[in-house]
C-alpha cells in the first residue's frame, strides 16, 4: 500500500476569520437574539396599538382598585373590601398550600406504591400494580370531578351531620373540627414542642454520628419521645391544663366555629396526590430496579435484614436515580393546581386568569400573572430539588 | 380546556394586524361568508344545541337576524360557546363578531373592556334559588347560607354587595362554568344558586327534580343582557344595534314573519320605508342594501315572536313579558324611529 510521505507537522493553513467556528458560531447566535427581540418588539408594539385602538385599559393599576368578590377558601384573610393585589397574594396562598400538601402526600403514596411494587408479596405488589395503572391513565380533571362528586354525593346536608366523637361534623360542606384556642399554657406548650423537636433532631444526629463512627446502632427512640411529648406534656400540666376549644356547633343554615376543610380542598388534595402519586411509584421502582443485585447480595451476605437491606443499602443508592424524574412530578404537580378552578378551589386561575381578569377586562395583564407565577414555583421547585439532589450525590459517591 | 383557548385569544390579540381602518368588520362577513358569534355554552331558551344539533335560543335569533342583514343567509352563522371568563378576550381579539350571550351592560364593560352595546334584548335581575324544603321564603333569612355562583359574573359582584349591604354573611362557591355551578347546586353543596333569574328559570329545568327548587320572590340587582361588539367600528355597531331595534319595531308595527311580505306592500309610509319599499334609503345609511330589514324578520320574525317561541309563558321557561313588554304595554322595549 503506497504510503504519502508528505505527511508531517505542518501548520495549518490560515483560515479566513470570519469561518471560524467560534466567530461564526457568535455571529450566528447575535443574528438570532436580534431576530427574537424583533419578534417580541413587534408583538408587545402590536398588541399595545390593537388595545390602544379599541379603546381597552391596559397596565397593571387595576391591582389597586376594590375586588369586590368574596372566596371560599383563604389562608390569608381577605374579602370583598380587599384590592385585586391582595386576592393574587390570596390566590398565590392557596395555591402553594394546596401544592405542599399534594407534594407531601404524593410523596409518602408513591414511596409505599413504589416498595409495594418490588415486594415479594405477590398480592401487595399487584395490588400496587393495578392503583398505578389506574390512576396514571385516567386524564387528571376527570379524576378531580369523581372525587369531588364522591365527596358531595353520599354526604348528608348540615342537619344530618355525621357526628364523629370528640365533637367532629361531617357533611356536604365540609369536614367541621374544633379548633384549640390558642390561650397562654397553649402557646407555651406550642412553644415546649417546638423547643423539643430540635433537642429531638439534635440528639438524633448525634446518635447517626456515634453510628457512623463506631458502627453500634444507637436507639434514639426514646429521645423522640421525651422531646415531642414529654416536655410539651409537663409543660401543659405545669399551666393548668387546660384545653380551649372552639367547637362547632349547628346555627342556621350551617356549622360555625371551629374549624373546617372544605370539600373543593379535600377534593383537590385527593385528586392532586393520588394521581401523581402513581407516577412518584414508578420512579421509586425503577430507581430501586436500578440498583445493581450484587448490592444486595452483598448485603444479604453481610446478614443484614431485608429492612436494613432497603433502608442503608438500595434506598440511598436509588435516590440517585429517584431525584430527577420526581422534581418533574412534583413541578406537574404544582401545575396541575390549576385544574382545581375547575372544582370551585379558589387557585390562580380561578381567582386571576378567571375573576379578576373577568371584572377587569385585562386579559394580557392577568395572563401574564399567572404565567409568571408557575414560572416562578417550577424554577424553584427546580433548584431545591438540585440542591438535594447535589447533597445527596454528595453524600453517596 | 378554557386556559389554552384564553391563551389562543390573548395571542390574537398580539398577533391581530395593528392600525386596521375603523369599519371594515362588514367587508370581513361579507369576504369569509359567515358570522362569527359568540353565544352560551348551553343556557335552556336561550342557546342550547337543538334535537339536530342546530344552535337555537332567544340570544341565537340575535345572531340569525344579522346573518341574514348582511349575508341574506340566517344559516350563515359558526357559533362560538364561551363560558364567562371567555367571552369578552374572545370579542376583544376579533375571534368572534359579536356577542349574544346573557351579557349585563355595565359602565366598565362599556369603556375600559373595550365594547359596545347593543339595545337590550332582555331586561333581567338577579335572583335567588333554593330547596323549598329549606322552607326560606326571603333573600333576607340568608344569613350564613352557602351561595354557588358563578365565577366573572356581575352576579358574583351584587352578591357580594347585597350581603355587604344587609350585614349578612355568606360562603361562596364559585366555578367558572354554569353546568359546574349547577351540579354543585344539584348534589346539595350550596344552600343556594344566584344568577339572573332568566338564567335560574333555564337551568331549573334540566335539574334531577326541577319541582324541588323554589325561586325567592327578591330581585336585586338590574341586568340588562346586550349584545356586543368590538370597540372601533361604528358602522358594524349600527348594524347589530338596528338590527335589534328592527325586531322591536317589527313588533310594535304588527309585522311577523309570515305576514312581512304583505307588509311590505303596506301604505303606511314608517313600515313601507322600514321594509325597503319605494323610495326608501335605509340600506343605503347604513351600508347595506334596503332589503335588510325584510330578511332579517322574515328569517326569525318580532321581538315578540322570539320571546314567545323560546322564553315566553308557553315555553317551558315560562318566563312572562314583565318589563320586556314593548313600551305601549307598560314595557320598556322602545325602538328607535327608522327615519
Amino acid at each position: 500500500m503506497p504510503v504519502s510521505r508528505d505527511i508531517g507537522p505542518q501548520a495549518p493553513p490560515r483560515q479566513p476569520f470570519w469561518t471560524r467556528s467560534r466567530i461564526r458560531a457568535a455571529v450566528v447566535q447575535l443574528g438570532f437574539v436580534a431576530l427574537v427581540s424583533l419578534l417580541i418588539y413587534f408583538l408587545l408594539s402590536n398588541t399595545m396599538a390593537n388595545l390602544a385602538r379599541q379603546g381597552i385599559a391596559s397596565g397593571f393599576g387595576f391591582l389597586g382598585q376594590r375586588a369586590g368578590f368574596d372566596v371560599s377558601i383563604s389562608f390569608l384573610e381577605f374579602g370583598r373590601n380587599d384590592t385585586y393585589l391582595r386576592g393574587f397574594w390570596t390566590a398565590v396562598v392557596n395555591t402553594l398550600v394546596l401544592a405542599a400538601l399534594g407534594i407531601f402526600f404524593a410523596t409518602i403514596i408513591g414511596f409505599l406504591l413504589g416498595l409495594a411494587r418490588v415486594s415479594p408479596n405477590w398480592l401487595i405488589s399487584r395490588l400496587a400494580t393495578v392503583y398505578i395503572e389506574t390512576f396514571r391513565n385516567i386524564p387528571l380533571l376527570l379524576q378531580l370531578f369523581f372525587w369531588y362528586f364522591a365527596i358531595l354525593r353520599p354526604l348528608p346536608g348540615p342537619r344530618d351531620s355525621v357526628e364523629i366523637p370528640g365533637g367532629a361534623f361531617l357533611n356536604n360542606r365540609g369536614l367541621y373540627l374544633p379548633k384549640p384556642l390558642l390561650d397562654h399554657g397553649a402557646q407555651l406548650t406550642l412553644l415546649a414542642v417546638a423547643a423539643g423537636l430540635v433537642f429531638a433532631l439534635f440528639m438524633a444526629r448525634r446518635a447517626r454520628m456515634r453510628r457512623e463512627a463506631t458502627g453500634q446502632p444507637v436507639a434514639v427512640a426514646h429521645w423522640w419521645a421525651l422531646g415531642l411529648l414529654g416536655l410539651p406534656g409537663l409543660v401543659w400540666f405545669s399551666t393548668g391544663a387546660t384545653v380551649g376549644l372552639s367547637v362547632p356547633a349547628l346555627q342556621g343554615f350551617n356549622y360555625r366555629g371551629g374549624m373546617v376543610m372544605l370539600p373543593e380542598l379535600l377534593a383537590a388534595l385527593l385528586g392532586l396526590s393520588v394521581y401523581i402519586a402513581a407516577a412518584v411509584g414508578e420512579i421509586v421502582r425503577s430507581g430501586i430496579e436500578g440498583i445493581d443485585r450484587g448490592q444486595t447480595e452483598a448485603a444479604q451476605a453481610m446478614g443484614h435484614t431485608r429492612g436494613q437491606i432497603m433502608r442503608f443499602v438500595v434506598i440511598p443508592q436509588a435516590m440517585r436515580i429517584i431525584i430527577p424524574p420526581l422534581t418533574t412530578q412534583y413541578q406537574s404537580l404544582a401545575k396541575n393546581t390549576s385544574l382545581a378552578a375547575a372544582i370551585a378551589f379558589p387557585e390562580i386561575i380561578s381567582i386571576i386568569a378567571g375573576t379578576t381578569m373577568t371584572q377587569t377586562g385585562q386579559a394580557l395583564e392577568t395572563i401574564a400573572l399567572a404565567m409568571a407565577f408557575y414560572v416562578t414555583v417550577s424554577l424553584s421547585i427546580a433548584a431545591v430539588m438540585n440542591f438535594f439532589n447535589w447533597r445527596v450525590m454528595r453524600r453517596a459517591i | 380546556m378554557k386556559t389554552t383557548s384564553i391563551l389562543t385569544s390573548v395571542f390574537a390579540l398580539s398577533l391581530a394586524a395593528g392600525g386596521m381602518a375603523a369599519a371594515q368588520t362588514l367587508e370581513e362577513v361579507r369576504e369569509r361568508g359567515h358570522l362569527n358569534c359568540g353565544v352560551s355554552p348551553g343556557v335552556p331558551g336561550f342557546s342550547n344545541p337543538d334535537d339536530a344539533g342546530n344552535w337555537a335560543g332567544f340570544d341565537v335569533e340575535v345572531c340569525r337576524a344579522v346573518a341574514a342583514a348582511v349575508l341574506e343567509d340566517a344559516d350563515a352563522v359558526r357559533y362560538t360557546p364561551l363560558s364567562n371568563t371567555e367571552r369578552f378576550t374572545a370579542i376583544q381579539s376579533g375571534e368572534i363578531d359579536m356577542l349574544s350571550r346573557t351579557t349585563t351592560r355595565t359602565l366598565n364593560r362599556d369603556t375600559a373592556l373595550g365594547l359596545n352595546f347593543a339595545p337590550v334584548m332582555f331586561y333581567d335581575g338577579q335572583g335567588f334559588m333554593v330547596r323549598e324544603a329549606m322552607d326560606v321564603s326571603s333573600v333576607m333569612e340568608l344569613d350564613g347560607a352557602t351561595v354557588c355562583t358563578s365565577a366573572g359574573s356581575t352576579t358574583e359582584l351584587n352578591l357580594a354587595d347585597f350581603f355587604e349591604a344587609n350585614g349578612m354573611s355568606y360562603e361562596p362557591v364559585r366555578f367558572d362554568r354554569a353546568d359546574e355551578v349547577l351540579a354543585a347546586y344539584d348534589a346539595g353543596r350550596c344552600d343556594v344558586y344566584t344568577s339572573d333569574r332568566s338564567g335560574l328559570a333555564a337551568r331549573r329545568l334540566v335539574m334531577n327534580d326541577p319541582s324541588e327548587h323554589v325561586m325567592l320572590p327578591e330581585t336585586i340587582s338590574k341586568e340588562p343582557l346586550a349584545p356586543g361588539v368590538p370597540h372601533g367600528d361604528d358602522q358594524w355597531f349600527d348594524i347589530v344595534s338596528w338590527t335589534v331595534y328592527a325586531l322591536i319595531a317589527a313588533e310594535e308595527y304588527g309585522i311577523t314573519r309570515d305576514n312581512v311580505d304583505e307588509m311590505a306592500m303596506s301604505d303606511d309610509p314608517n313600515i313601507s320605508r322600514m321594509l325597503g319599499g319605494e323610495g326608501s334609503a335605509v340600506g343605503e345609511w347604513i351600508g347595506l342594501d334596503n332589503k335588510w330589514v325584510h330578511r332579517a324578520l322574515a328569517a326569525v320574525g318580532n321581538y315578540g315572536e322570539i320571546f314567545e317561541r323560546h322564553i315566553g309563558p308557553d315555553s317551558p321557561l315560562g318566563i312572562e313579558r314583565g318589563l320586556n313588554a314593548l313600551y305601549t304595554d307598560g314595557g320598556l322595549h322602545y325602538a328607535m324611529p327608522f327615519k
